[in-house]
């Protein structure tokens, strides 16, 4: 476990030595601002962070790749790889530090937009429920987009190659349900059941329903597996 | 007591190309083994398995009797490798970098800051210990790459190309170190650069195309290959008379003149390796003559090299 702690602490000193994360955060939350404003304009606004938790879903399918994208590709470009699977770490506890890196940056961000529901307690009186199941569910959902955006950065040493690729699977896997309503059928169920959005809906409504716990979780440990399958490949290339 | 690397029949593709191709050698404790070839011979594919970054396609190589594959963090954890492009992250610190690499071999953190001051003093990396990696010259970031290597005081040292691209100061110094580091430890390094190979090395493995051309001291190599020794003699005497009487010699192949500055220089071929300087010098005092100097000269690696990659006699 030091090799996972010590490739998950180096990964963190990277993030936030380098501009990237930064910009990241700032775009992050600066449209997070925007989508907890946007309902208070109604003639009867609801203290709720609904609005927020939609909106937040579909940035993160475009900041998550962004976040993720250097984390693999970067080394194979400069050619570490070669020192770090020279190193006595096995595969999955590269992948593993590398990924609780960008989980650690992810939920620190998270914990930033802890403000509005401050606001929405300090203003109104609001449904607690919903915001708990809420932040549980976005922290499921931004975990698997984490977890989609390694398995690309892997794949490749291109880290633009890696993140537009993540983006396709997750801007996939986000419309996946919005195209099942077209099929019909056992199709459509299909469809419908892996998209990554759809899972996410109840827990914004205040359900924690234990098939979209269990839908996320598999979707991270599958990528996951992926992840370090893809690299030990590697080293057959 | 087995050899600390011992390979067998190693060989690679890269896709249809063969890099090596059925590759056999073995590295005893605490010698210091080049890899000489041309570039795109097949040294750094050697390394790479030799070091667990790829498995052969066929073949085994064991470090100190733990296969690279099969017991592959057994095998990592007994190296330290120094890959060509020494391959940095350009965004960490010198000491940052090498405590970093510390942990991920698993060193304990005192040992990790007592042999990163160690290190840091070895590699005359002194003043840059803060310093941005990226910020550094080519043989700056060349010592720290020796420096990640010899870290956790490994038992095998893997360096491939370690001299390449650093000034000429900075190879003399480097030659050094590994010299030293190889009263101690197994170390396998490669070049193509002849001089520094006899210089350095105990025993050459010549590569070429993918194979084990030759294997051998420095010397010995020189001398098997010539299969005559090469006499350099300093002989006072009138050329004309001393050309033929060397000549006389029984054993004498060939006698060649090549005087310079005043100096009357003769080269002498035995034949089939003996060795002459007996007969010679009796003739010569016998003579009248006086004899100022002798010595044996072997092939240089350079015409070795030569011979053997262009494949003539071979």
């Amino acid at each position: 476990m030091r090799a996972v702690q010590a490739v998950a602490w180096k990964e963190i000193q990277v993030y936030f030595s380098s501009p990237t994360a930064y910009i990241i955060a700032t775009i992050f939350l600066v449209l997070a601002g925007f989508f907890f404003v946007r309902d208070l304009g109604d003639p009867f606004p609801e203290a709720s962070l609904s609005s927020f938790f939609q909106g937040v879903t579909i940035v993160l399918v475009l900041l998550a790749p962004v976040l993720t994208m250097r984390l693999m590709a970067e080394e194979q470009k400069l050619g570490t790889i070669e020192l770090l699977l020279t190193s006595p770490v096995r595969d999955w506890e590269i992948v593993l530090g590398k990924y609780l890196a960008s989980m650690v940056f992810f939920v620190g961000t998270m914990v930033l937009t802890l403000y509005y529901t401050i606001l929405l307690f300090a203003f109104a009186d609001p449904d607690p429920g919903p915001i708990y199941s809420g932040y549980l569910g976005l922290f499921l959902y931004g975990a698997a987009a984490l977890s989609i955006g390694l398995l690309a950065s892997t794949l490749t040493s291109n880290q633009i190659v890696a993140a537009a690729v993540a983006m396709g699977i997750l801007l996939v896997l986000y419309f996946a349900d919005a195209a099942s309503g077209s099929l019909g059928t056992t199709a459509s169920n299909v469809i419908g059941q892996i998209g990554i959005k759809s899972h996410f809906d109840d827990f914004e409504r205040g359900v924690i329903d234990t098939r979209h716990v269990l839908y996320y979780v598999c979707v991270i440990a599958f990528f996951l597996f992926l992840t370090i399958r893809a690299l030990e490949t590697r080293r057959w290339r | 007591m087995p050899a600390m690397i011992q390979a067998t029949g190693l060989t690679h593709y890269y896709g249809p190309h063969p890099a090596i191709q059925d590759v056999n050698f073995g590295v005893e404790r605490g010698e210091i083994l080049g890899f000489l070839g041309p570039n795109g011979a097949g040294k750094t594919t050697t390394m790479r398995i030799i070091t667990g970054y790829m498995p052969p396609t066929r073949g085994a190589v064991s470090l100190d009797g733990y296969d690279v594959v099969e017991q592959s963090l057994q095998a990592r954890k007994r190296i330290g490798y120094l890959p060509e492009t020494v391959p940095l992250y350009t965004d960490m610190t010198v000491t940052g970098y090498l405590k970093y690499m510390g942990t991920l071999r698993g060193m304990s953190s005192k040992d990790i800051n007592r042999r990163t001051s160690e290190v840091v003093d070895i590699c005359r990396l002194g003043d840059y210990r803060k310093s941005f990696i990226g910020k550094l010259s080519k043989g700056f970031r060349q010592r720290v790459g020796v420096a990640q290597a010899i870290l956790h005081e490994p038992e095998v040292l893997v360096l491939d190309e370690p001299t390449i691209g650093i000034d000429p100061i900075q190879v003399v110094e480097t030659r050094r170190l590994i010299q030293d580091l190889g009263k101690a430890q197994t170390v396998v390094l490669s070049s193509h650069i002849l001089p520094e190979v006899s210089m350095i090395c105990q025993r050459v493995l010549i590569i070429h195309e993918g194979r084990i051309v030759a294997e051998d001291t420095p010397a010995n190599l020189a001398q098997r290959l010539q299969g005559v020794n090469r006499l350099e003699v300093e002989i006072t005497g009138p050329r004309e008379d001393v050309l033929p009487a060397l000549r006389r010699i029984n054993g004498v192949s060939e006698v060649s003149y090549r005087g310079s500055q005043g100096r009357d220089v003769y080269s002498v071929l035995a034949q089939g390796g003996q060795d002459l300087r007996d007969e010679i010098s009796r003739a010569v005092v016998s003579s009248g003559w006086s004899l100022l100097s002798m010595q044996l000269v072997g092939m240089s690696l350079e015409e070795i090299f030569l011979k053997l990659t262009t494949q003539e006699e071979l």
